[in-house]
């Protein structure tokens, strides 16, 4: 009974080919609509984890003044020294590693080629808080890091602008400022951040070198911030106020004030920024999600119309011999066919412009068996609840009146 | 065959003090007033009268269309009156045909399928529905027209299209309601000649309304109905029918 609907019906559809294709257009825009939204949100929030990974796990950031909230005032925070790098080293339970470091801009030039580029002075640590690979060369060595050294560890983007993509810069001088500073090991490339920069645009040299050659205050201790990672497992919020604590004791603060340092943790942040794309996501789904029930109005109306204008015809089958149930499950199925075939075009849709849009604005296209499923059966759904009533109008038809209706 | 029927089988058609009320109150209108009538499997019978006579009633009722208000009707000893609405469209299925004065065929849809459509119904594998939609638009003499839609064939054609579709699950009754009232004189009488054929090699009773004293003249059997209620119920000698 169900197989002679499903071939009625699809008799049915084939006859009316345009009507058909205008009936489901709503029900294709709607499941089009909000797979894409879902789609590229997932694929925006893939990103910023991702980027968060790569920033790092299991990461506190410690940074003078209070940067994050509104009317604070960050200027004239004192630095940390090195003295509170050591102190949180050795004093703070399940640090892994802690780098210190400070950083300015600079120009550096190789031959007659120069470019604008970050230079950071810091020790061996900040290549494990950095979660950084080593893509050929080496780190730094003690003597180096002791001596302060002309040496330094350059980024993808500093090698292809310097070098050009494929020399091998090991070994090479690169002038910085009145220095000139031998490379000895190239990072593994990391790609964009979540703000959008090039974290590869990067040149690294040992602390001791960027304080007396760069920054150019000999004897300075000053940091600009610290990097503090924890081992697995390890209780962040218990970490981060330990090192407030700590921290607060060393900077001689008195309980009336404030912090005049920040104490971040990494994965703090990334909660913060997928909780708000996963937010936009919901509610530009929700919008299309509108859309899908304005489709399934449509399929009512012209199924309702059909059924006016089938009259005669659902009068010749009740004639023939079609039971009620038969009449009405022609016309359920034809209605819930039309919309599951509009949700097969709409994913079909929807898979294509979810992929173009992501390598447009250059998400990851992070496909959602999940949403395309739901879609699929919230347009199925659709089609039993507004194939239902001209449905069971179809099937209540007195076989008399139906045959002499013109 | 026709000695057994008369003897041992009630008769197909059996209608007692058939009363057929439209409406209620003040504005009621009863369109039959105490019908009897009793049809053999196998008859021809044609069915006169002028318009607002209860001809066109009477069918819907004997077609299970309907239910009397009164009365009764035992089709095979069965009391239809007291059939819900899904048993009766299961008599119409096992043991009905209609013919009408329309057609009545599904538009832009094939001769075949139009045929297929009671044999659907009943359940059967689509190779078998095949067969026989092909078959019995052969026997109308329509082979080779199986993928023509109602659109591309003649009215005549279309009425023959509309009978082979009646008589594709070989009914016991075939119910024609004007079957000729469209179609011109030569057509008509080609028309007749299937129904006359139809009753007599397959055995199916016929049952027509007809306005047109030549196409009664066809039947074995012709009952006027005047007013609701019958007139007169003459047997005709030459025309169709078994008995």
């Amino acid at each position: 009974m169900l197989w002679n609907a499903l071939l009625l019906s699809v008799r049915e559809i084939r006859r009316n080919l345009l009507r058909s294709f205008l009936t489901i257009l709503g029900i294709v825009i709607g499941v089009a609509a909000v797979i894409t939204m879902v789609t590229l949100g997932n694929g925006a929030t893939a990103q910023i984890s991702q980027q968060i990974a790569s920033l790092g796990s299991n990461l506190l950031i410690v940074l003078p003044g209070q940067r994050l909230g509104p009317g604070r005032d960050s200027s004239g925070a004192p630095r940390f020294r090195l003295s509170d790098v050591a102190a949180v080293r050795e004093q703070v339970a399940d640090v892994v590693a802690v780098s210190a470091q400070s950083s300015t801009s600079i120009t550096a030039v190789v031959g007659n080629k120069n470019w604008s580029s970050m230079v950071t002075g810091t020790d061996n640590a900040w290549f494990t808080t950095g979660n950084w690979v080593m893509a050929s060369g080496r780190e730094f060595n003690e003597a180096e890091l002791r001596g302060g050294r002309p040496v330094c560890v350059i980024g993808e983007t500093v090698r292809r602008e310097l070098f050009g993509a494929a020399a091998d810069p090991l070994g090479a001088s690169v002038r910085l400022k009145s220095l000139s500073c031998m490379v000895i090991g190239l990072l593994a490339s990391k790609g964009q951040s979540m703000m959008g920069s090039d974290q590869d645009d990067l040149i690294v040299m040992p602390f001791a070198t960027f304080q007396r050659r760069i920054s150019g205050r000999q004897g300075n201790q000053d940091v600009g911030s610290m990097r503090v990672s924890f081992r697995d497992g390890a209780d962040a919020s218990k970490l981060q106020a330990e090192i407030r604590r700590l921290l607060r004791e060393r900077r001689h603060l008195a309980t009336s004030e404030d912090d005049n340092f920040s104490v971040l943790d990494t994965r703090q942040i990334a909660d913060t920024l997928t909780g708000t794309t996963k937010v936009l996501t919901a509610l530009l789904g929700a919008v299309a999600a509108v859309s899908l029930l304005v489709g399934g109005i449509g399929i009512m109306n012209i199924m309702l119309v059909s059924v006016t204008e089938r009259t005669r015809e659902i009068g010749i089958r009740l004639a023939i011999g079609a039971l009620e149930r038969e009449v009405l499950l022609q016309f359920l199925v034809e209605a819930v066919a039309l919309s599951a075939f509009g949700g097969l075009l709409g994913i079909t849709l929807a898979a294509l412009a979810s992929f173009g849009l992501a390598s447009l604005m250059g998400l990851p296209f992070a496909f959602d068996v999940g949403i395309n499923l739901t879609a699929f059966l919230f347009s199925a759904a659709v089609g039993v609840l507004f194939g239902y009533v001209p449905a069971r109008r179809a099937a209540r038809l007195d076989p008399i009146e139906a045959l002499r209706h013109e | 065959m026709s000695t057994r029927q008369a003897s041992v089988v009630p008769p197909l058609i059996e209608c007692q003090a058939l009363r057929k009320v439209y409406g209620s109150g003040a504005t009621a209108f009863e369109a039959l007033h105490g019908v009897n009538l009793s049809i053999d499997a196998g008859e021809f019978v044609a069915v006169m009268g002028p318009s607002g006579s209860g001809k066109s009633t009477i069918m819907n009722i004997l077609g299970c269309l309907d239910v009397p208000s009164g009365g009764s009707y035992r089709f095979r000893g069965v009391p239809v009156e007291r059939l819900n609405r899904d048993q009766r469209a299961q008599l119409r299925r096992h043991f009905l045909g209609f013919v009408f004065q329309g057609f009545n065929l599904l538009a832009r849809t094939s001769a075949r399928e139009n045929v297929e459509l009671p044999l659907l119904y009943r359940g059967l594998p689509t190779v078998e529905r095949h067969a026989r939609a092909s078959a019995a638009l052969a026997a109308v003499g329509l082979a080779g027209w199986e993928h023509h839609t109602p659109a591309e064939l003649s009215g005549g054609q279309q009425q023959r299209v509309a009978i082979a579709r009646a008589v594709v699950t070989e009914p016991l009754l075939l119910l024609a309601d004007e079957p000729t009232g469209n179609l011109d004189t030569a057509r008509s009488r080609e028309i007749m000649e299937l129904l006359t054929r139809l009753n007599r090699e397959q055995g199916i009773t016929v049952l027509m309304v007809t306005h047109e004293p030549d196409m009664a003249a066809w039947a074995g059997r012709v009952v006027h109905f005047v007013d609701g209620h019958i007139e007169s119920d003459q047997r005709q000698p030459g025309g169709g029918g078994m008995h």
